[in-house]
């Protein structure tokens, strides 16, 4: 087995950043105009890196599937941005940042990378605001906070429920400047098939031009995969529609290693499945947890009468409620983190609790919410002997202002108004903190291709805290890979335009191309999206909340039997020279098949429950996950050898020397 | 419920479309309209014809990618609701809907209901931006205090969401409530101070290269806008680009 080397500085925890970056090589600003870097992916990991890379003057071209930049689905994060800024002065600091983050991710992400993420976090409120990314303020003029699971203080700045919009607008207008002056060309509708390696350098990407169907070669000095995160493995997620693992996949078959695949986070608040005919679901943010209480019914009963619709939440009193998270983490309430908040809704629903017609529901209550809100605005208006109706009226117009959107969204989807009926909510998958393996400059195991945002796997362990998505996005874009790249391109500025026409080209070209004949020339009688049905069911209720040995096992045979089934039995209709959405999703399902396989086979192998991996073998006695820090303090990072089954383990070590590793706990 | 659907059919841009009608049944009225369309897609898979091509990503409601003019209007009878986030129970039973593309001489047609919007991207590549590099060395984020009013504006305007119901909406085809909306975030804030004038001129200038009409204050397009962009938009880039005419 060999050893993964994470070049993770010497030095002080503190100085690792800064002396890295006083060390490695630069490029001279003259140089930089002769090297051509390709970013694929458009959110807010790619967008910021393709950004700052053209204002540092190389040649970029970015890629996307969708239509625009600023439709990535980064566009969709709702609740906000942690950064260590420490306005409200209720004790933040990085330090603080760096250790919730690392105990959040359940001891299982690196010391050196989550540092320098919260160290460079503060600087990314700067950047935006000067950006002109409107997030919200007080009265007074300053930017508001508010708190995010699993932490103690408030860290978090927003804009309403739609932060990743503003934060993505930001980088699409940092984008559309450097489009503007000529160093960045989109390529947008576009989808990268394959990963060129010169004498094993990435050096480029075959393309397909989604509107033509047509197949580009396109040449770099260097790739940066920016991607996303592959939850859409599991069909139903609150990914958009076209998220995909495809670039990833495609690096990892060509050398690039994929670490973790198993840790995927479910996130506790979304909305209910109401039926067969789901395509997606819909996150309702963890911000609502600030002000909303979760809870069940005490009896059963009771719960089942309003399953059958002859009770109503309303009607129960408040000792005939469980408020099961504030019961059981009573210092950090409906606050825990993810992970933990989605177990327990689980538990809840399977113990026979659950509350809308499929039992797979949990009240999302924002009554004491409005009352309390509204109490201290009509004493702030000076009336000190409020009526009931005064009070909520006031209450609800405080919920609007800071969650409006959201409330409406349910509203729509649900058909019931959040204001007056408790919310039904439901874990869904939302996020993968598992991704290509790379080390502390974010490169993965091929020279010259790095990986960054939610496909890369570094900073968030075995679960991520809300509001810390959009910080690694744009801290890897803006402000670490622009940097760390600069250190393997400086061996480039000899090298010259990468041409094309090199047989590496022509055979990477050559494999896309079969493999687009093979799809549409397959004579098969199932639609894409059935076969996807069908692998997302196996992977939900195998590999999903929770796992087990047995049910892993069955996982991993029933996937390579519904991949055998998927390449004899597709059905896609068109040709390839044309617009064809249904043989993109073909390609795309493809790769969920073959990494669904290597995400069982993970599961299986790590034999302890950290994070969002809760295997049912490994719990404490009230059902919390139990670690098992002298065997799997380490990081699965899988080699592709042939087939998933056969990839090939390696093991990157965990060290912890600022850090007590510990049991979590939020009690 | 049951349906008739009459669809915009399209090869692709250099093809001339048609209505075609197709008989739907099973729909429940939880479904989105993008699901039900998945629904027929699966028949015409199932059936050896071709699916229907329309732009889809989040379904909710905040990428901006889906379109569709269903019965006349975009985004299709209900307000404040992009296509995705509509629900199939507005519609009734034995109902016929007719699903278009957004129409406008700025927005071709890709293939069936899929149109190309990559006019709305030149027009902010012409100025819908601050000039500030991204290397974070600028000022700390609470040195400029900004009103709250100010700032709640420019994020209202901000929340535009590109998708193009404003053109579709306006006789005039007119992308006035789009570039507004960008011009307004910007002037609202004091680090759009600096580029204004540039910036309202030259996005200008490109909405009317790319073929967009003129506005004549119709205000179609905010009562169609999904996401309630409002209309005082147009009165700021109105002033603005007045302004900007007498300094430029």
């Amino acid at each position: 087995m060999s050893i993964l080397d994470s070049k993770i500085p010497e030095g002080p925890l503190a100085e690792k950043w800064t002396n890295h970056k006083n060390n490695i090589n630069l490029v001279n600003p003259a140089n930089k105009r002769n090297i051509d870097v390709i970013v694929v992916g458009t959110g807010l990991a790619g967008g910021s890196a393709a950004a700052t890379l053209a204002e540092l003057g190389y040649n970029v071209k970015t890629f996307c599937y969708q239509d625009s930049p600023r439709r990535a689905h980064s566009i969709a994060a709702q609740g906000g941005i942690n950064a260590s800024k420490n306005y409200q002065g209720d004790g933040d600091s990085d330090y603080r940042l760096f250790y919730d983050t690392v105990k959040g991710g359940d001891y299982r992400s690196r010391e050196g990378n989550v540092y320098r993420l919260a160290e460079v976090s503060a600087n990314i409120i700067d950047q935006c605001v000067a950006q002109g990314v409107p997030f919200a303020r007080e009265y007074g003029g300053l930017l508001d906070n508010r708190s995010f699971g699993g932490v103690l203080v408030s860290r978090t700045f927003y804009a309403k429920g739609q932060t990743g919009q503003q934060l993505l607008l930001g980088a699409y207008a940092a984008m559309n400047r450097q489009i503007n002056r000529g160093k960045i060309e989109a390529f947008n509708r576009h989808e990268m098939l394959d990963l060129v390696l010169i004498d094993g350098k990435a050096r480029g990407i075959i393309a397909r031009d989604l509107v033509t169907g047509e197949l580009e070669r396109h040449s770099a000095h260097a790739v940066v995969i920016a991607s996303g995160g592959y939850g859409n493995v599991f069909f139903l997620s609150t990914n958009a529609m076209g998220s995909n693992v495809t670039a990833s996949w495609k690096i990892h078959k060509k050398g690039a290693y994929f670490a973790n695949p198993c840790y995927t986070q479910i996130h506790p608040t979304c909305i209910p499945v109401s039926g067969d005919h789901q395509s997606k679901l819909t996150l309702m943010s963890e911000s609502l947890r600030n002000d909303g209480r979760i809870w069940v019914p005490k009896k059963k009963e009771d719960a089942e009468a309003i399953r059958q619709g002859k009770l109503k939440p309303t009607e129960l009193s408040e000792d005939e409620r469980d408020y099961y998270l504030e019961r059981r983490y009573p210092s950090f309430g409906n606050l825990v983190p993810r992970d933990v908040a989605s177990r327990a809704a689980k538990e809840r629903c399977d113990a026979g609790f659950g509350v809308n017609k499929t039992g797979e529901a949990v009240f999302l209550d924002f009554a004491s919410a409005i009352k309390r809100y509204g109490k201290e605005q009509a004493v702030m208006h000076g009336n000190h002997n409020p009526s009931e109706e005064e009070v909520t009226k006031l209450g609800k117009e405080v919920v609007a202002n800071k969650y409006g959107n959201l409330f409406e969204m349910y509203e729509k989807i649900v058909d019931a108004n959040p204001y007056e009926t408790p919310m039904m909510i439901y874990p869904a998958v939302h996020y993968t903190m598992g991704g290509i393996w790379v080390d502390y400059n974010l490169q993965s195991t091929i020279p010259g291709c790095y990986v960054t945002g939610e496909a890369n796997f570094s900073d968030h362990g075995a679960n991520r805290l809300g509001a810390s998505a959009l910080m690694q996005g744009l801290a890897d874009g803006y402000f670490i890979l622009p940097y760390t790249i600069g250190d393997y391109l400086a061996d480039d500025i000899r090298t010259g335009k990468i041409a094309t026409d090199q047989p590496e080209f022509e055979e990477a070209e050559k494999n896309v191309r079969e493999r687009l004949e093979k799809l549409i020339n397959n004579k098969g009688s199932k639609s894409v999206d059935d076969i996807h049905k069908r692998l997302g069911k196996i992977m939900w209720n195998k590999c999903g909340m929770s796992r087990n040995a047995k049910g892993l096992k069955e996982a991993i045979t029933e996937i390579r039997e519904l991949r055998e089934q998927f390449w004899n039995e597709v059905k896609v209709p068109g040709s390839m020279d044309e617009m064809n959405p249904e043989l993109e999703k073909a390609g795309r399902v493809a790769d969920f098949l073959e990494l669904g396989e290597l995400f069982a086979k993970d599961a299986l192998h790590r034999e302890e429950s950290c994070g969002g991996h809760f295997r049912e073998e490994y719990q404490t006695d009230e059902g919390e996950a139990m670690r098992d820090d002298e065997n799997f303090m380490y990081v699965a990072a899988w080699e592709y050898n042939g087939e998933p089954s056969e990839a090939v383990l390696h093991k990157e070590q965990l060290e912890y020397d600022y850090i007590e590793v510990k049991t979590r706990s939020y009690k | 419920m049951k349906l008739t659907l009459k669809i915009w059919r399209q090869k692709n841009a250099d093809t001339k479309g048609s209505l075609q009608t197709y008989p739907i049944d099973g729909i429940d009225g939880d479904m989105s309209f993008l699901e039900m369309l998945d629904v027929l897609n699966e028949e015409l898979i199932e059936k050896g014809e071709e699916p229907v091509v329309f732009d889809h990503d989040c379904r909710e409601g905040i990428c901006g990618s889906c379109s569709l003019q269903i019965d006349g209007r975009p985004h299709g009878p209900e307000r404040h609701t992009t296509t995705c986030q509509l629900h199939m129970r507005h519609f009734n039973d034995g109902d016929t809907v007719i699903v278009e593309p957004f129409r406008a001489t700025a927005f071709p047609v890709i293939k069936d209901l899929m149109v190309d919007r990559s006019s709305f991207d030149r027009i902010q590549q012409a100025g819908g931006y601050v000039s500030v590099n991204t290397s974070g060395n600028t000022i700390d984020a609470n040195a400029t205090p900004v009103e709250k009013d100010n700032a709640d504006e420019a994020f209202n305007s901000a929340t535009c969401i590109g998708c193009g119901a404003c053109v579709a909406a306006c006789v005039n085809a007119s992308a006035m409530l789009f570039t507004s909306a960008k011009v307004s975030q910007f002037a609202l804030l004091p680090q759009g101070e600096v580029e204004a004038t540039r910036r309202v001129l030259n996005m200008v200038e490109q909405m009317d290269k790319e073929g967009f009409g003129a506005c004549s204050n119709t205000g179609a397009c905010f009562i169609e806008c999904p996401k309630d962009i409002s209309l005082e938009n147009i009165a700021r880039i109105n002033r603005e680009y007045l302004k900007a005419s007498a300094e430029g």
